[in-house]
Parts: structure tokens; sequence; C-alpha cells
């Protein structure tokens, strides 16, 4: 096994439910010990694809190998995985430690072995002083625990989650979110996470795995997916507040690159490489827009503004910023700052070329290269 | 501050008191007044025109124990409650897990499971009647077809009470698979996945999850099926009458035999106490040792 095998393969699978929804010809390489989002928004097929994985689903076409062995059609308890679901799915009768341990009961594991387990599995998830409550007797954020306890306890190297923070509150959900993080760099193992909160998919990320409608939309490191949206979609998904997209025909006609059809054009730029003067007289060019309101949030200011034929933009502006609503402000960019898609099927176009002559957006994010190629 | 939470307190008890007081009144009526009438009825000998009703103590109930009928009712009331109970609970829950799971036509499954249930007691002992009647009877066609001679199956001591069994539960499977079918429907999927996933199969998923997460319904069912199988006997009056020669006599029909055919109030006053002491008895045990150990949501 040579390190450039992938560790999950999946090739052109299928799964079609009656009513023509499921997930259509997915294909997706997943290399050993990296944490891989599937991102998407609600009915995308995220579930259905993890499901696929973990073999709670069969295929209707394609083939899945998970470590080099083909697995399409072999049952989950061989695949050599654990899950989370959503739910947790406890068993609600069976205390925290019989909970842990249900699998390594089932497979007939020796009881000094169970027990090191489950102390270890205690430990790594803070669990200790716990094992003799039931599910109900615990706290959202602990049943997530047990849940994640149960996953790692049999040491399997694939771990799946379906959604595992979704019903936990904001402050809790940010410090499990870097838990599992770091629990899976501690024991190296391969994490398949599906979310449909994006913050969660590029906080946690190495490879982040865009769906739409059953189909991957694009797959890639959480920045290409920032900088390099590959279709408008995936532009206005990623992001918060999301990228502006607007029709090219509501912006002057000089800013648009040269050779780029204005009639079928997109255009998007992120709130962070807005710039925003009230000033409406110096600047050679820029687009004339009125403020609705601002949002202020400590460390920035979100100003939204309104552009006449489009849906509108924000804009992102550090510390405090005070503009009245009504003003007429002049906003403008740097020009490979903006993105520019097809208007019809979605596509980017015009790959946006050297950076130099770009304003630095004020994200921390940077285009990491060492990346394992998908 | 204090006195306003006393004087909230003393208003809940007693709007609690003003909602139980129709149920206890009713209840006081027609059950806890009858039962007291019916033990002090069983403690007097029998009145007759010429000899009114005396003080007897407990002569009722000796009379009760030395006669030999009683010990065959209550033999065969034991075997009946011991075969129908657990039977009926077993087939309850093998139809149950069956009729939940993914097959085709499952709604038809369930309702032809749940027919039996919807025929009056009295339209099933009809409906068996036939089937038992020697000869011509469907059991006897069947038996007749590997070539067996006819069998008058209520009509001979050996089958009789054993028939009588057949046909409840026959009548009480379909019934307690309901609670079944309710309680296995409130059983998150997710959790079969999970076990799926964790390696068991469907035996271990069933035994160390399923049954665990049923046992409250069990424990309902088995009350009632132990209710029922002291209650239930409008079958007896269609099949055998008790008979041949008390082979499929039960505790409750005998009471009736005793209270209406015989007209001998006293001694069917004595038995009635008997069969609630052990009623009460067993729900108590029962309460005392399962209750520990199930699991409620
Ligand atoms: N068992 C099923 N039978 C029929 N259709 C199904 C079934 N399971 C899923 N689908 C359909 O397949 C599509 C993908 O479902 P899936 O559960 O994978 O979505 P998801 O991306 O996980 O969404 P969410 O974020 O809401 O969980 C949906 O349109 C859904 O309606
Ligand atoms: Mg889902």
């Amino acid at each position: 096994m040579t390190a450039q095998t992938p560790f999950i393969q999946i090739k052109s699978v299928s799964r079609v439910f009656n009513g023509g929804n499921g997930v259509h010809d997915l294909s997706i390489d997943i290399p050993r010990g990296s944490f891989v989002v599937l991102l998407g928004p609600s009915g995308c097929g995220k579930s259905t694809t993890l499901r696929l994985i973990a073999g709670l689903e069969t295929a209707d076409q394609g083939m899945i190998a998970i470590d080099g062995k083909d697995v399409t059609n072999v049952p989950p308890s061989k695949r050599g995985l654990s899950m989370v679901f959503q739910s947790y799915a406890l068993f609600p009768h069976l205390s925290v430690a019989e909970n842990i341990i249900f699998g390594l009961k089932v497979r007939k594991t020796s009881k000094d072995e169970i027990k090191t387990r489950l102390t270890e599995a205690l430990n790594v998830t803070g669990l200790q002083g716990y094992e003799e409550r039931k599910p109900a007797e615990l706290s959202g954020g602990q049943r997530q625990r047990v849940a994640l306890a149960r996953a790692i306890v049999a040491g399997h190297p694939l771990c799946l989650m379906d959604e595992p923070l979704s019903n936990l509150d904001a402050k809790l959900r940010h410090s499990v979110r870097k838990d599992i993080r770091d629990l899976q760099q501690r024991l190296g193992i391969t994490v398949v996470y599906v979310t449909h909160d994006q913050t969660e998919a590029m906080s946690m990320a190495d490879i982040v795995i865009l769906m739409k409608d059953g189909r991957i939309e694009q797959a890639g490191h959480p920045a290409d997916l920032y900088l390099k949206p590959a279709t408008a979609f995936a532009a206005g998904f990623v992001g918060s507040p999301p990228m502006a997209l607007m029709p090219a025909s509501a912006l002057p006609r000089e800013v648009v690159p040269a050779g780029l059809d204005v009639s079928r054009l997109t255009f998007g730029i992120r709130p962070e490489d807005l710039a925003l003067t009230t000033d409406t007289t110096t600047k050679a060019w820029g687009i004339t827009a009125t403020v609705n309101g601002s949002e202020f949030l400590g460390a920035e200011t979100f100003i939204s503004v309104a552009i006449p034929g489009t849906e509108g933009a924000t804009a992102r502006l550090p510390g405090r910023v005070h503009i009245a609503p009504g003003t007429q402000v002049s906003l403008s960019w740097a020009g490979a700052a903006a993105h520019w898609f097809d208007g019809e099927d979605g596509r980017r176009l015009a790959p946006t070329t050297s950076r130099q002559s770009a304003r630095e957006p004020n994200t921390s994010i940077e285009t990491d290269t060492a990346i394992p190629s998908l | 501050m204090n006195d306003m939470a006393r004087l909230q307190k003393q208003r809940l008890a007693l709007y609690g008191w003003m909602l139980v007081a129709p149920a206890l009144a009713l209840m006081s009526l027609f059950a806890f007044y009858p039962a007291i009438a019916t033990l002090w009825h069983s403690l007097f000998t029998r009145g007759t025109t010429r000899r009114p009703s005396v003080f007897a103590g407990i002569e009722n109930y000796n009379d009760l124990f030395a006669d030999p009928t009683f010990w065959i009712v209550v033999w065969n009331n034991l075997i009946y409650a011991g075969i129908t109970i657990p039977v009926s609970i077993i087939f309850a829950l093998a139809m149950a897990l069956w009729a939940n799971a993914h097959i085709p036509a499952r709604s038809f499954v369930r309702s032809a499971y749940f027919t039996p249930t919807i025929l009056p007691m009295i339209a099933a002992a009809n409906l068996w009647l036939f089937f038992y009647t020697p000869d011509l009877g469907v059991i006897d066609q069947i038996t007749g077809f590997f070539g067996a001679s006819p069998t008058n199956w209520l009509g001979q001591p050996e089958t009789a009470l054993a028939s009588v069994i057949m046909v409840t539960i026959w009548k009480e499977a379909g019934f307690f698979m309901i609670f079944y079918l309710a309680a296995l429907q409130t059983i998150p999927p997710d959790l079969r996945e999970a076990a799926r996933i964790e390696g068991a199969g469907r035996w271990t998923y069933t035994r160390r999850v399923l049954l665990p997460l049923l046992m409250p319904t069990t424990i309902f069912v088995f009350v009632n099926a132990m209710i029922n199988s002291v209650k239930l006997i409008d079958h007896l009056f269609i099949l055998t009458k008790g008979g041949p020669n008390n082979a499929s006599k039960l505790i409750l029909y005998w009471i009736w035999e005793m209270a209406f055919a015989y007209f001998d109030s006293p001694h069917a006053a004595a038995m009635t106490i008997l069969v609630l002491l052990t009623l009460g008895l067993v729900a108590v045990i029962q309460f005392r040792l399962v209750e520990k150990r199930t699991h409620y949501r």
C-alpha cells in the first residue's frame, strides 16, 4: 500500500431513491488520516453519501473501497468503521459504560481488554465519573461525548459523523468542534464529517466536499473553496456573510474584463474585498449604492448596501464604522478580487490572474498548497 | 410570603381532591363497596326461608378447600394461565416484529393478525366450535387428510382444556401484538443502525436492545394476560360449559355456576375473595420484582 492510495475510494456511485432524489455518479478519494467534511444545503445527499460509506445504504451503481478493499457489498460491521449519529443513537436502557462497550461486547473482546479500552475512552472524552448514568441523565454535550467515546473505543481507523453537533448550543458547539478535531489528530484516524454549517466545515476540514442536488459541486481545501469557488453556488454557499452575486449588466462596462460576455455573466465579490467611500466624486470608477443598514460586531462592521438592478451586497469593514442608512456611497474593489461566473450554468470563468494588484483581503486564510491532492 | 406558599399548596391539594372525587365516588360505589360486601357476604351461611343466614366465620372457606372440584378448577386455571400467558405474549411479540419489518403487504399482515381481536369472544368461540366439530370441522378435515381418525376435541377430558386454551391464544395474541407494534414504532431506527455498525446481528440487537426497551410493554401485556386468564370465560359457555367432567372448568365459570346455577352465593363470594387475594398478591410480587429492572423512558 503506497501513500498515494486513497484510504477511501468512491467510484461513480449512485443511489437513487424513488422520486429521483439521492446521490448521482459520485466519485471521491479520501486520503488516510484526513478530516473530510461533506457540506451542502439540506437534502443534497450528504447523509446518503455517509450512509453509503457506512454500508447502511447499498449503492445502485459504482464501487466503494476502504483501505484498498472493495466493500461495496460488505455489511457495515465488517467495514472497520464507527459512526456518530445526529441523534447520538445511544441505547437508553444502558449505562454510559455499557453504551460505550456495546460493540466490544458484541465482538466478544476479552474482559481485561474491554476494561482498559473503556478507561481510555472515558479519559479521552472526559467522561470519568459518569459511567453508571443513563443517557437520559446526561446533558446534550455529555451525550455527544458518549457517542464519541463509543465511536473511538473500538479503535477503528475510520469514523463517520452525521451532523454530530447540531443538537448543541452555539458555545458548546464551538468547543466540541475543537475537541473533535484534536481527537482526530491525536488518534490519527480518518474522519468523514457531515454538516450543513459552512463555518464548521471551514474551521475543521482538511478537505471540504461541497454537494448540491446529489452531485459534487466542488472539492478541495477550505481555502480553495473560499478563494476560488468553482461555481456561483459554491461562491454563495461558503463564507459568511456570503459573497455578493449580481448580474454583470448592473456594473459599469469598464470593470468587466475584456473577452467576457456581459449578457450572460455573474459578478461576485467577497464582503472584505469591497472598498466603500462616501466621497462619490474623486474615484475614477466605482458603482453607486445606497446604504440600507449596518451591523456592528465589535471587531468589524457589516454594511449592507442596495445596488439598483441587483439583490444588494455586504461590505465588511474593520472596526466601528458609522454610516447612516440612506447615504449614497461608491463601491470599488481591486480587479483581481472579483469573481466571474457563467450566468447560465454558474461555472467559474477567466480564473483570477495574479493577485499582486489586489488589495490584501483581511482574512487570515492562506492558500495552502501542501494539501493532499484530490 | 410563606403563608402564600402554604395557601397555594392547600389550594393545589384541594384541586387534586376535586379532580379525583368523581372517579373516587364511582369506584367506591361500583368497586370498593361490592368487594367489601362480598367479603362480608362470604362470612355468612346461605339463608333460606326456613333457616335465616347466620354468621359462619371461615366455614365457607373450609367448605371450598374440602371440595375436590375446587382443586380441579384451581389446577385447570393454573394450567390455563401457565400456557396462555407466555404463549400469547411470545406470539404477539413475534407477530409484531414481523409486522413491523419492511415486508410487502405490511398493512394486510397487520390487519390479518388483528382480526381475531375485533371479534366478540362469543363469535370467536362459535367459529372455533365449527373448527372443532368432529369429522366435519376444519381441524379434523386436516388431520383426516393425514389419515387420523375423527376426534371429539371438545368432548373428551384429555383435549377439552387444550382446545379452550387454543382459542384464547388465538384471540389474545393479535390484541397484544398491537401494543408491541405501538411500542416498536417508538424505538428510533437509529438504534438499529448503531447496533449494526457495532457488529450486532439481528438476534443480538433483539436480545440486547429491543427486548429491554419493550419491557414496559411486556409488563403491561403480562398483567393484562394474567387478569384475562381469570376473567375471560365467555368462550366456555359456548365451547364446553366447563365439561366434560370439569375437565375445562375455570375458576370464574365455577363461581358463576355456584352463584347463578346453584344459588349458593356465600360460597361463590368466598371463592371470589380468594381470587381477589391471589391476584392482588401476584400483582404486588410482580411489580416488586420486575419494576426494578425495567427501563422506562
Ligand atoms: N429513504 C429514502 N427514501 C426516499 N428518499 C430519500 C430517502 N433518504 C433520503 N432521501 C432523499 O434523498 C435526498 C438526499 O437526502 P439526504 O438525507 O442525504 O440529505 P442531507 O444532505 O443529509 O440533508 P440534511 O442536511 O437535511 O440532513 C433528499 O432529497 C431526500 O429526500
Ligand atoms: Mg442528513
